[in-house]
C-alpha cells in the first residue's frame, strides 16, 4: 500500500493575526500544522499498521520551516517525508493542491489522506481539489477508515451524530475529520533523533492554478456585541459568576 | 455564460436544511441585481421539492441518488453547471457541500470561496465575505473570471426569504451513474446510551483550553455542583477526552440550554453554529481576542482552572 498524506502548514490562530495590506502579515505569524492534519497523519499510520505499506507525508514548504512538522510526522510513524519548495506564504489552497497533486501523481498512491479543512481555506480545501486533479473519488468528514484489498470502507459524519458508511474502490482521497483513535504522542527525544537521521526529499513546485481570488480586504470581524467582561482575580471572577448564576436561579 | 445563480440544496430524510433556504433567498436577491434567474438544484430521489422561492427548481431524480454520494452528486452537478454555465454556484459549507464545492472548483478551473458569510455585488462584480482563521478574520475577495463557486456558512442569511412554492421540474440524471467507485453501504445513527446534551438545561462546555483528559474531571465536578452536564467543542472529542455524543457544533449537536458555561473554547464558527441560541452564555478563555467574546453575554480572561476551583468552593 502506498499511503500518502497531504498536509498544510498554516498561520497559527493561537495568537493575534496582524494584517499587512489586504492579507495576513505572514512575516509576523507562527506557522503550525493544520490541526486536522494531525488526525489525518494518525489515520494514515493506523491504516499502515493494519495493512502494511508505507506512509509518505507531503506538504508545501510555505516559509522554509516545514522540516519540524515533517520530523514530527516521521516520529509518529510516517516512513517518508517530502517537501515542495513553494516558499510562498500566500500560496492559496488551489495553488497548493495543484503542486501537491503533481507531486503525489508520481507516488502512485493507493490512498491519499488530507485534513477535512484548515482554518485558512479561504478558497476551499486541498483534499477535494487533489482528488479532482488526480481523478480519484473523494469523501470528507471521515472518522474511520478500514482497507481490505482494493476497497476502503469509510465512515462519514453528518451533523447531529448521523453518519454513513461507504465502500470505495481505491485509489481515493479521504478528508479526515477525526482518526479512528486519537493521535499518538511522539516524545521529544524521538523527534530529535528523527531530525538527526531523517532525509526529507525536496520537490520543486510544478503546475499553476488558474482559479484565483483577488484579495480586497482582511480585517478582524466588526464587533456588533461584546460580552460584559468580569475582571479581577480568579476568585473575584468566580464570585461574580456564582452570583450571576444564583440571581438567575441557575445555581 | 448566463447570469443565473445555482443553489445546490441539501436534504436528509426528505427534509431540506435551513442553509438551503438561506442560499435560495440570497440567490434571488443577487439574480435580481444581475438580471438572471435563481435556480434551486435538488439532487435525490422521490423528494418533494416544491418549497423554494427560486425562479425555478430543477430536481434531478434517480434511484442511485437516494443517498448522498459525493461522486454521483458531483457528476450530476458538474454536468448541469457545464450545460447551463451559471454565474454563481452556491453550496452549503456543510458535511455535503464541503465534499463538492472545492472539488467542482478544481474540476472546472473556476475560483471558489469557502466559509462564506456575505455576498454582495459592487459595480456588477461579486464581492464575497469569508470568515476564516477560526472566526478571527473576515476576508473580502473578488473571484476572478466568469463563474464562481461559494460555500456558505449556515446562519448567514435569513431562512424565510428562500421559502416559497415554486413547482420543481423533474429531470433524469444528465450523466450515466453506473460504474461508480463510491457505494453507499448504510446509514449510521447517533450512538445511544449516553446523556442527550440537547435535552439539558445547563451545560458546562469545555474546549481545547482544558488541556488534558485529566482536567475533564474538574469540569465534571463543577457541572455536578450546578446540576449541569459536560459538553465540549470538537477538539476535545477528537482527542478522545469525551465521547462524540457530547460534541456541540456543526459536526456535533445543536443545543439551546438556559446556561452555557464555556471553559477554554475560542468560539470558531463551527462551534457557534451549535450553541449561539443558548439563553445565557458565559465564556472563560485567556485569549482576549477569542471570537467567543463577541457572542457570549459574559466573559473573563482569567485562568479557567483557578476560576473553576474557586467556583467549587463558593457553590
Amino acid at each position: 500500500m502506498n499511503i500518502v498524506v497531504a498536509i498544510k502548514h498554516i498561520p497559527s490562530i493561537a495568537d493575534d493575526l496582524p494584517v499587512k495590506g489586504n492579507n495576513v502579515d505572514f512575516d509576523s505569524v507562527d506557522f503550525v500544522l493544520n490541526e486536522f492534519d494531525e488526525q489525518s497523519i494518525e489515520q494514515a499510520v493506523l491504516v499502515k499498521e493494519a495493512t502494511g505499506g508505507t506512509v509518505t507525508v507531503v506538504g508545501v514548504d510555505m516559509i522554509g520551516e516545514l522540516d519540524g512538522v515533517l520530523h514530527l510526522a516521521l516520529a509518529k510513524g510516517a516512513d517518508k517525508a517530502v517537501k515542495i519548495t513553494g516558499d510562498d506564504p500566500a500560496a492559496d489552497s488551489h495553488q497548493q493542491a495543484k503542486w501537491l497533486a503533481e507531486a503525489i501523481k508520481g507516488m502512485s498512491p493507493n490512498i491519499v489522506f488530507a485534513g477535512v479543512q484548515a482554518s485558512n481555506d479561504l478558497d476551499g480545501q486541498i483534499g477535494p481539489m487533489i482528488a479532482a486533479h488526480l481523478d480519484m473519488p473523494y469523501i470528507g468528514g471521515v472518522s474511520s477508515v478500514e482497507v481490505a484489498g482494493d476497497t476502503a470502507t469509510v465512515n462519514k459524519e453528518f451533523a447531529g451524530g448521523f453518519g454513513a458508511k461507504y465502500a470505495v474502490s481505491l485509489p481515493m482521497v479521504v478528508g479526515v475529520q477525526a482518526s479512528t483513535k486519537p493521535p499518538r504522542y511522539a516524545p521529544i527525544s524521538k523527534v530529535r533523533q528523527v531530525a538527526q537521521t531523517a532525509t526529507i526529499e525536496k520537490v520543486a513546485p510544478s503546475g499553476e492554478s488558474s482559479a484565483r481570488l483577488t484579495m480586497k480586504k482582511m480585517a478582524p470581524p466588526v464587533v456588533t456585541g461584546h460580552a460584559e467582561m468580569f475582571t479581577g482575580s480568579s476568585k473575584e471572577v468566580a464570585a461574580k459568576i456564582v452570583d450571576l448564576l444564583k440571581s438567575k436561579g441557575l445555581a | 455564460m448566463s447570469n443565473d445563480i445555482f443553489v445546490i440544496t441539501e436534504h436528509m430524510d426528505g427534509k431540506f436544511s435551513d442553509v438551503s433556504f438561506e442560499m435560495v433567498g440570497k440567490a434571488k436577491e443577487l439574480a435580481n441585481a444581475w438580471g438572471g434567474q435563481s435556480v434551486s438544484i435538488v439532487v435525490g430521489s422521490g423528494i418533494s421539492s416544491d418549497g423554494f422561492a427560486s425562479d425555478s427548481t430543477i430536481q434531478v431524480d434517480d434511484e442511485t441518488l437516494n443517498r448522498f454520494n459525493p461522486e454521483a452528486y458531483g457528476k450530476v452537478i458538474e454536468a448541469l453547471v457545464k450545460e447551463k454555465s451559471p454565474r454563481l454556484v452556491m453550496f452549503g459549507w456543510s458535511a455535503t457541500g464541503m465534499d463538492l464545492a472545492a472539488w467542482l472548483s478544481a474540476r472546472l478551473g473556476k475560483p471558489c470561496v469557502a466559509y462564506v458569510k456575505g455576498i454582495n455585488i459592487e459595480g456588477g462584480a461579486l464581492i464575497v465575505n469569508s470568515q476564516i482563521y477560526g472566526g478571527k478574520m473576515m476576508a473580502d475577495v473578488s473571484p476572478e473570471g466568469d463563474m464562481a463557486i461559494v460555500a456558505v456558512l449556515a446562519g448567514s442569511f435569513p431562512v424565510e426569504a428562500g421559502q416559497g412554492s415554486t413547482a420543481a421540474t423533474q429531470i433524469a440524471s444528465p450523466v450515466l451513474l453506473d460504474g461508480l467507485k463510491i457505494k453507499f453501504v448504510e446509514a449510521i445513527k447517533p450512538a445511544a446510551g449516553d446523556v442527550d446534551i440537547t435535552a439539558q438545561t445547563k451545560l458546562v462546555s469545555i474546549g481545547r483550553g482544558i488541556g488534558s483528559k485529566d482536567n475533564v474531571e474538574l469540569a465534571e465536578e463543577l457541572a455536578k455542583k450546578i446540576g449541569a452536564t459536560v459538553s465540549s467543542s470538537r477538539p476535545v472529542v477528537d482527542a478522545g477526552w469525551l465521547p462524540r455524543t457530547r460534541q456541540v457544533g456543526k459536526s456535533g449537536l445543536k443545543v439551546k440550554p438556559k446556561l452555557y458555561l464555556m471553559l477554554g473554547i475560542s468560539g470558531a464558527p463551527e462551534h457557534l453554529e451549535g450553541m449561539k441560541g443558548a439563553e445565557l452564555i458565559i465564556a472563560i478563555n485567556t485569549d482576549k481576542k477569542a471570537p467567543i467574546f463577541n457572542v457570549a453575554h459574559y466573559g473573563s480572561t482569567a485562568d479557567l482552572f483557578e476560576v473553576a476551583e474557586a467556583m467549587l468552593e463558593l457553590l
